[in-house]
Order: C-alpha cells, then structure tokens, then sequence
C-alpha cells in the first residue's frame, strides 16, 4: 500500500448497473458514474430516491446479486479492479478494508443472533482474534460507538435495543476492523430526528479519528452540507454536477441542483414564504439517450436538451451534465 | 423459560378436562347408549341391564363422569372388549411401536426435507429446484395408503430389498424391554436384532413421512427464499463473512422458525395418520390397533387411546414452542 496522498484510494470509472429480465428490456439504473475518493476524504452522493445511489453503493462493495444484474467499468481499490475480483477475494476485502453502514437498522441486524455475536463475528473472521480476546474487543467497540454498559449490551438481542443503539452498533461492526473505507447509505434516514444529528456526529467523530474514507449516501442536503468535502448529485442513474461541497452550495450550476437547493425549507424565511419544491416526480424522466432525464421537470430547459445526452463535462474542478446550466452569477432562490 | 414451560403445562390441564368431557359425552351419545353399541340392537333388555350393572352405566352421569376421571388419571382406562386385556396394557405393546416409527418418519422427512428446500431455493429456478418442487407436489398428492404399497410392490415384493410387513422378523430370538425394536437390540447388544428392525422401518417410514418431507421441502425453500432477501443477510455479507458462516447463523436459523412450526404439527399428526400405514404394512401399533378397535366398537379402548394421543399432541406442540424460543429470542420476552 502506497501512501501517495495525490493518489484516490478508491476510483470508480464509468461504472453502469443493469437490471435484466427475460422477456423484458434491460433497466439501467446506473450508468457511465465516475469519482474518486482521496484516503481519508469525505465524499457525498446526492439523490433522490432511484437515482442509483444505493445501487452505485452496493456496485462498490460487490454486493449486487449476480444473477440478473450486469455490472460494467472499473471500481479500482488499491490497484485491484474490485468488478473482476474473484468473489473469495473480495470478501476478505468486505468488512476489513471497506465497510458499510446500512439504511434501516430495524431489519439490517439478525433477530435472532446477539449483538456480542454479531460484532465478533466479524473481528474473527479479519483478526487474529477469538474468544475473550474478540468479546474483549467487541466490548470496546461499543463503548466507542457510545453504547453504555457493553458487556451487558453484548449479550442482548437487537429488539432489546432502541433504533439509535441499533444504529451505534451497526456502526461498530463497520469500524470493526478499521476499514480505509467506509460507506454509509442513509445511515439516518430511519432515525427519529434528534438520534439522526447524535449518529452523524458520531460518524463525521470516528471517521476523523480513523482517518477512513467516507462515501456518505443521502437524500439530505443537510447532512451533506455539515459533513462532506466533495459531492457528487446524482439523477436517473448519472452524476449530473459534482464538486467541492462549498462551490456546489454557493454556485450549483445544474438545475436539478438548484432545485434542491431551493427546495430546503429555511427556518429564517419569513413567515408565509412558500417552499419551492422541483415540479413533476422522479419518475418523469427522459430515457437518457434521447436527452436530459431531467428535461421533462426542468425550468431551465431548452430545445437542445432533448437532442441527445448531454455529455459529463470539466469546467475549472466542477463536473457538470447540463447543456444550458444556469449562470454563475444567479442568487439561489431563498 | 423455565416459567414458560411450566405455564404451558399447566394449560395441560383445562385441556384435558375438555377432551375428557367431550370423549365421555360422546359415549353416552351413542344411539341406544354404550350398552346397546356394545352389544348390538338385537340385545335383550335383560343382556343390556346386566352390561349397564357390570359398567356401572346405571347410575348417574356425573357419578360416572367422576369416575371415568379418577381413573383416567390413574392411568385406569378399563379394559379392552375385544382383546379383555386393560387398554393400558394395550397401549404399551402399541405405542412403542408406533413411536419408532414416527419418529422414523420424521427424522426421513427432517433430514431429507430441510437440506433439499435449501439446496432448491439456492438453486431457485434450475433444475434442481424444479425437481424438489414438482416431487413435494407429488408428495402431497399421493394418498399415504396408495404410496405405501406401490413402496411395498417395488421394493419388498419385487426387488425384495426390504421385508414386506411386520416389525420384525419372527424367528428372530429378540428381547424386548422398551417395545422400540431398534432400541431394544442396542440396549441387549443384539444388533442384528436392531439391524431387522431397522429394515422393517423404513418402507413404513418413507410412506409415513411422505408429506411431512413434501411439505418441510416446500416450507424450508419458501422461507430461505424469503430470508436471503433480508437486509441482515446483506450485513452479514457486507462484514465479508464466510458463505458457511452466512449460511448457518444468518439464513438457516432465521429460516427454520417456520419449519419447526411444521415439523411440529407434522409430528402430532403422525400418531393419527399411521393408521393407513400400519394397516399396509401390518405393523403391529397404535394406528392399526386403533383402526380395529373402531370397526370392532371397542370404545373403552378408543377413549383411552384418543385421550392419550391428544396429550401427546398437546406435549408436541409444547416442544414446538419451547424450541422455537431457543432459537427465536423475541419469543422468550412475551
């Protein structure tokens, strides 16, 4: 392993997901997604539900089912193309060099294996570690994570656990083995509010202290502007725009992006300003050969964006799909 | 758990005092009362008097009620019409027998059926699948008494594999103590004893325990099909555990729980169902000893057999939930 710092630890390279069915056509729900992540980087992906974030996510970690799933491009992770990885190979990488913290933490643990199991069972398979020795380093992990009293919570089965301590957990099993990588998709969106800031707080702690790489997932604007360094906007399966978070926040050239923006409601708008929501749903889309996915609910849309597919363009550090992006100079509506 | 237990034992008890009551109202229902059912309709009226007086039949209900109950709980069921031995002596020749088999039966069907539901779903689609699938339906369909002698034609008569009836082979010089054939020749050391016994079980067996495998298959594929597709599957793949580790503390013992609900009522039904069975196989037990007692109207035998049955039923159904809360500790709690 080489520590060059100019070198990304994980580059993903024009990766696509197809959904195949006899009988019906194929269903891409990721395509041509590129980006890099730097050792110890930041790195959201932003979208709606659907726009293949998830998908991407599970792409990365190998976890697609292979039947009726095809997966192209390259996911290089210290010099290995994880796509062509051979499966044995890849699960010794799963859980020690990446790992991933998952959406609901109701169904992503097993009910009926306790939580000391669930924990050490990973720190046995990637470290030379059993017995106390495991249980040892269980207990640590979840004091780490913030679960009081961790002896006895090792014993305990999940539905003795609140939502958030799930979560906590969860997280532990990720940290376990300390990962250079770590994924988290959604890891709050199934949280009671005031949980979701205390397990981001808890992430953005240990993923500094660990010098991990994090891919964070969400459909929060919120969460991406507190935590990430670079962000990635994804829709109908493309990165539309993608750029350092504070240049994307103060000048989204994307309309889509814009819309986003517009679209969080802010606590210091005057009483009675109406929300600015993106008109039509995520299922008006353009295929995207035939244009911009994003035409059919664009207020910027222009006869161009339904000629063809817009093409991933670089403009000064900023990756934008857009044929008539909206101008540097324009305010973000408030 | 220990409280658990106990509570569901103690549900015992209003149990049998409604079946108990049922059995005995059924009894005196019969046209004519006991008397005439015993004796046939062209009794003398002086015959029936001396039967009514001989059993008591003459005094008021809740005398014999009273009676039939103390007794019953002494183990005391009278004694057979037929055979005039006590039905408890009866039933410790029969139920022995019976026992071996089922249990016979139900260790084919276990270890045949969850291994094959597992293998199928993990091979959902393909052939093997398909095979398992179309076998369990035949499984189901094939009436148990009409498998039994295609099973005895083809094996027994024809290929002369197996011995066509019986327990044992009667010129073998065997001991007896427990009335389970096979464990009765381990325990005098008289193997080849057990080793004809053995012999004698598995044609029995196979046809007995037809629909229970058919039916664990089915039940075993359904829910490990079901639990693949849990989001704890995808942790457990996400650590980068072994696919054995995978496979036997995250799929099969989530999917089991079903199973052992089946597996479960398959047993108690067992008892009931090896009349056809025993009948085909003239295998001296419950079932074929029950079936002759109701065509011979032995009724003191047919209550202290039906009584003794749905208690095992009952004690069935009480392993059933005490094993699913060992292995499913969301149970426990309630």
């Amino acid at each position: 392993m080489t520590n060059d710092p100019t070198r990304p630890l994980l580059a993903v390279r024009d990766l696509g997901v197809s959904f195949t069915r006899k009988g019906a056509p194929d269903v891409r729900a990721v395509d041509g997604v590129s980006f890099d992540v730097s050792p110890g980087q930041t790195v959201g992906l932003v979208g709606e539900s659907g726009s293949g974030k998830s998908v991407t996510s599970l792409a990365v970690m190998g976890l697609l089912p292979r039947r009726n799933v095809r997966v192209d491009g390259r996911v290089i992770f210290d010099d290995d193309d994880l796509l062509t990885l051979p499966r044995e190979r890849m699960r010794d990488i799963r859980g020690r060099d990446m790992a991933m913290v998952f959406q609901d933490p109701m169904t992503s643990l097993n009910p009926v294996v306790p939580i000391g199991v669930q924990v050490t069972e990973v720190i046995e398979r990637h470290q030379q570690l059993s017995g106390d020795a495991a249980d040892k380093a269980a207990a640590e992990l979840l004091d780490r994570v913030g679960i009081p009293d961790p002896t006895r919570r090792l014993r305990e089965y999940p539905h003795q656990l609140s939502g958030g301590m799930r979560q906590r957990a969860l997280i532990a099993m990720a940290l376990a083995c300390r990962p250079r990588l770590l994924i988290a998709d959604e890891p709050t969106t199934a949280l009671d509010v005031t949980i979701q800031a205390q397990i981001l707080e808890l992430l953005k702690e240990l993923v500094h202290d660990s010098g991990a790489a994090l891919i964070m997932i969400t459909h929060d604007l919120g969460v991406v502007a507190g935590l990430c360094d670079t962000v990635h906007v994804m829709y109908s399966g493309r990165v539309v725009e993608g750029a350092q978070r504070r240049e994307l926040f103060a000048r989204p050239r994307h309309p889509y992006t814009g819309g986003l923006l517009a679209s969080v409601p802010r606590l210091d708008a005057a009483r009675g300003t109406p929300l600015h929501p993106i008109p039509g749903s995520p299922t008006d889309v353009l295929a995207w050969p035939s244009g911009c996915a994003f035409a059919p609910r664009c207020h910027h849309r222009v006869d161009a964006c339904t000629d063809g597919p817009p093409p991933l363009e670089n403009i000064g550090g900023r990756s934008l799909r857009c044929v008539n992006p909206l101008p540097t100079t324009e305010e973000v509506p408030a | 758990m220990l409280k658990f237990v106990v509570r569901r034992l103690l549900m015992l008890v209003p149990i049998l005092i409604g079946l108990s009551a049922l059995l005995f109202a059924w009894l005196r229902a019969l046209p004519g009362g006991p008397a005439v059912a015993l004796l046939g309709e062209r009794a003398t009226p002086e015959s029936i008097a001396r039967v009514e007086e001989l059993y008591g039949l003459n005094e008021p209900w809740y005398v014999q009620y009273g009676r039939y109950l103390s007794n019953a709980v002494q183990f005391d069921f009278g004694n057979s019409t037929r055979t005039n031995r006590p039905v408890t002596e009866e039933m410790a020749r029969t139920f022995p027998a019976t026992f071996e088999l089922a249990l016979a039966a139900l260790i084919l069907a276990i270890g045949i059926g969850i291994p094959l539901g597992y293998l199928a779903a993990r091979h959902y689609g393909r052939w093997l699948d398909n095979m398992s699938v179309t076998g369990s339906l035949l499984g189901v369909a094939i009436p148990v008494f009409f498998l039994a002698y295609i099973l005895k034609y083809v094996f027994a008569v024809r290929l002369g594999w197996f011995p066509t009836q019986g327990r044992q082979d009667p010129r073998m010089d065997a001991e007896h103590p427990t009335g389970m054939y096979v464990l009765d020749g381990l325990l005098t050391g008289n193997l080849d004893a057990s080793w004809d016994a053995l012999m004698h079980l598995v044609l029995p067996a196979l046809a007995l325990g037809s629909i229970p495998l058919a039916i664990i298959v089915r039940i075993t594929r359904a829910s490990v099909l079901d639990v693949v597709h849990e989001d704890y599957v995808r942790t457990a793949e996400a650590k980068g555990l072994w696919e054995r580790t995978i496979t036997r503390r995250h799929v099969l013992r989530n999917a089991l729980l079903p199973v052992v609900t089946v597996v479960g009522l398959q047993a108690g039904l067992l008892f009931s169902g090896a009349i056809l069975t025993e009948t085909v196989f003239a295998f001296d037990g419950v079932g074929r000893f029950v079936a002759e007692a109701i065509s011979n109207r032995d009724y003191a035998v047919l209550q202290g057999f039906i009584l003794v049955i749905a208690v095992l039923y009952v004690v069935i159904n009480l392993l059933v939930d005490v094993s699913y809360g060992l292995i499913d500790p969301r149970v426990r709690v309630r």
